[in-house]
């Protein structure tokens, strides 16, 4: 290691300090502006006030609740989906298993907003499906699923599952009880890393969901641009203010549990 | 041997089945509209030959490769820096380049409102020095500062992860043998950080083409591709011309990774 004083570490500290300050420095703004009483005449001058959040909450709360459950059906849906996808591709034989894997990575390499409008095309003169929640949650899904199955094969693949299940196997144990007592366990903080994954694209979800909603189904993100571009700055600032404070800690939480996930499997 | 593989296929069925369903068969349903207009299949050729649609791609094109080559050279700095160096203070520094790392395109065009538009800080810092109010948000230069902010979290991870995998001896002898501190930039550095760099461009390229949020909280003004798709869609009400443009974007985001994935040879994690 170099000292500290070295001119290019201090050239590189203060390059790096200035994109945080880029990419931070708009997040507080934000935040404060929710909490403005006024925010022309700016904090100190006007005060703090709550009552944005309070308007907020009037104006949005369906939109916040519709945007928690999509994302947990979301979840729920990609795990009984996405994990026994990823433990027949770390199990199926190579160049189908790629084929396999490809095909389901497709989904999130085309733009939602095309994405959608197939959705649309294809399944929105359908009976009362178009107005329904579940049409976004399928959209949802489609967007997500990718992400369950890549984090749950990286852990399954180093895990040494194939010697354990052998043992198992001789042992008398069934497929379905080696898939409940050895492949789930060990696949835990893949899943788990999947999981949050999920639930965080889910909920910030846009590109796609602008097409896919109706005035019925609004969801959070929606709901978000809408109140940018109808409502004042400052309960635009207070409902993204809500919105922060459900994504951030999944964001912390996704940071360490894929940490986890990858430093896990140690090898001897 | 042969009751495992039932189960195997057993376990994937669904996940095919869901994927034939609702990714398969609309987008051949969005194919089938797409030359479903006045002009047929030509609608596919109209959008490559009319002058709006062209300017169109054109500008999404130029936009999504300033935002990737100008992402590059800010995350690879810092990420390689970040990789590089321990020091009191150095986690603190990561989580607040990867804190917007999830937030959504909506959110960004919110962030460079404050920054650039009608009441943001930059405006109200040019009054104070210039006298004069700068307001950019609203336009191409807006979008542009989105689409760095969104890409550069994810860009500094891919880089920090991958510099951290090179072996450092390889720069000390480089230097031990006279290399000047460019010289390892560009023989050592650079070439070990090609593959990251190559995935990270190719998400950044594709991410920028289709991303709509941002300049759809920005402006209506600005005419890049999938706010053009949008418009035709819902306010122009000409489906088939929607259809056909959105299948020529995702052709092209698609490639782009595909061709990535396979020279960077690792796997080119998909675009958000």
């Amino acid at each position: 290691m170099r000292p500290h004083f070295d001119p290019g570490f201090l050239a590189g500290l203060v390059f790096a300090s200035l994109v945080a300050f880029f990419l931070v420095g708009p997040v507080i703004l934000s935040v404060l502006a929710g909490v403005t009483a006024n925010y022309q005449r700016g904090i100190l001058e006007s005060g703090i006030t709550l009552a944005w959040l309070g308007r907020v909450f009037e104006l949005y709360a369906p939109t916040i609740a519709l945007s928690l459950g999509i994302a947990l059906a979301t979840l729920v849906a990609t795990l009984l989906l996405g994990v026994p996808v990823a433990y027949a591709l770390a199990k199926a034989p190579g160049r189908l298993a790629r084929l396999a894997e490809e095909a389901l990575v497709m989904p999130v390499a085309i733009p939602g907003i095309a994405t959608g409008l197939a959705l649309i095309l294809a399944w929105g003169a359908v009976g009362e499906f178009r107005t329904h929640w579940t049409f976004i949650l399928v959209g949802h899904v489609l967007f997500t699923l990718p992400f369950m199955v890549r984090s749950t094969l990286a852990v399954i693949l180093a895990a040494k599952l194939p010697a354990l299940e052998e043992a198992a196997r001789s042992l008398g144990a069934g497929f379905l009880a080696r898939f409940v007592t050895i492949v789930l366990p060990n696949a835990s903080p893949g899943i788990l890393a999947g999981s949050l994954m999920v639930v965080t694209l889910s909920l910030g979800e846009f590109n796609m969901t602008l097409l896919l909603h109706t005035p019925f189904t609004m969801t959070l993100p929606v709901g978000l641009a809408d109140s940018y571009a109808s409502m004042r700055l400052e309960i635009g600032s207070a409902y993204t203010l809500v919105f922060l404070v459900l994504l951030i800690p999944l964001l912390v939480a996704l940071q360490w549990a894929a940490d986890r996930a990858t430093g896990a499997p140690r090898r001897p | 041997m042969g009751n495992d593989r039932l189960a195997l296929a057993a376990l994937v069925a669904p996940a095919i089945a869901f994927l034939i369903a609702f990714f398969v068969f609309p987008l051949l349903m969005m194919a089938r509209t797409g030359a479903s207009g006045p002009d047929g299949l030509a609608t596919y050729l109209t959008i490559l030959v009319d002058a709006r649609y062209l300017a169109s791609l054109g500008k999404t094109v130029l936009l999504a490769g300033t935002v990737t080559l100008t992402t590059l050279a800010i995350a690879g700095v810092a990420g390689v820096f970040l990789a590089r160096h321990r020091f009191p203070g150095r986690r603190v520094l990561t989580a607040f380049l990867t804190l917007p790392l999830a937030f959504p395109g909506v959110v960004v065009g919110f962030m460079v409102i404050l920054l650039a538009g009608r009441q943001g800080v930059v405006g109200t810092i040019a009054e104070a020095l210039t006298g004069e109010r700068l307001v950019f948000a609203y336009s191409l230069a807006g979008l542009f500062v989105g689409y760095l902010y969104f890409s550069i979290p994810r860009t500094v991870l891919t880089v920090m992860a991958a510099a951290e995998k090179l072996d450092p001896a390889l720069e000390e002898g480089a230097r031990s043998l006279g290399a000047g501190r460019w010289r390892v930039v560009r023989d050592v550095v650079l070439p070990g950080l090609e593959g990251a760099l190559l995935a990270a461009g190719a998400i950044c390229f594709a991410t920028a083409m289709g991303a709509f949020g941002t300049a759809f909280t920005l402006a209506t003004q600005i005419d890049v591709l999938p706010m053009v798709i949008y418009a035709e869609f819902t306010v122009g009400a000409n489906i088939a011309v929607a259809a056909a443009l959105s299948f020529v974007l995702g052709a092209i985001t698609w490639a782009v990774l595909a061709i990535a994935r396979t020279a960077a040879g690792a796997n080119v994690a998909a675009a958000g």
